[in-house]
């Protein structure tokens, strides 16, 4: 399945683009969309070790299973306040 | 009550918003455009915000907040978008039957949002260039 993934701050910067698409095995969790992400965009692959990744508006385990059409999102150390 | 606004934030009236006749204790926490980081000058912060889990992040942080303390009201806004030297970016509003509480949960309550909600700020620097601030080790 095509995954996609909202990118926000510096992620956004890195690939200029607000959102990436990435290929996913079905059944792939969300070890294996970072894993896939690293490896099609490898300018994101330092900043994604310190991301969260939330999966349907909920930070996401890294044994979540990423549902189909799931909306998924690259979340870098926040800094609000 | 939470919310996320690219408009100026009227922390008096939030302030007045929180009153309860029960509540002795009212506390204001705003958060500021400061001008230099170490040695370094900012003209602007831009705020951007993943809304929808911001949003519920922050209502998760008001039940959190309520849960602990014995809370008469409570109000978190946050600003969005190109904010100048001075400008409020937060203000957590918060009464409670005695100070105590109320210092105590208003503390609680931006200290959660600052670990936990998905808004990010960008440094405009003096000499023009910028940087998203990610905090933890460089990448």
């Amino acid at each position: 399945m095509q995954c996609r993934v909202k990118l926000f701050a510096r992620a956004r910067d890195l690939t200029g683009a607000d959102e990436v698409s990435v290929a996913l095995p079905d059944a792939a969790t969300v070890a294996d969309l970072r894993r896939a992400l690293a490896s099609a965009y490898p300018a994101l692959a330092g900043l994604l070790k310190r991301s969260a990744l939330a999966v349907n508006n909920e930070f996401a385990d890294e044994t979540l299973k990423v549902p189909p059409a799931a909306e998924v999102a690259l979340l870098p150390p926040v800094s609000g306040g | 009550m939470i919310r996320l606004t690219h408009d100026p934030i009227d922390y008096s009236a939030l302030t007045e918003q929180v009153r309860r006749p029960h509540c002795g204790g009212v506390v204001l926490f705003l958060g500021t455009v400061r001008d230099l980081t170490g040695d370094r000058v900012t003209v602007a912060l831009d705020y951007e915000a993943y809304p929808a889990l911001a949003e519920k992040k922050m209502a998760e942080t008001e039940a959190d907040t309520r849960a602990r303390w014995p809370v008469g009201e409570m109000a978190m806004v946050h600003r969005l978008g190109r904010l100048d030297i001075g400008e409020v970016s937060v203000a957590v509003a918060v009464s409670c039957p005695h100070r105590a509480e109320a210092f105590e949960a208003c503390r609680y309550a931006i200290d959660r949002l600052k670990e936990l909600v998905p808004i990010w700020k960008k440094e405009n620097w003096a000499d023009g260039s910028t940087d998203w601030v990610h905090p933890g080790s460089p990448s």
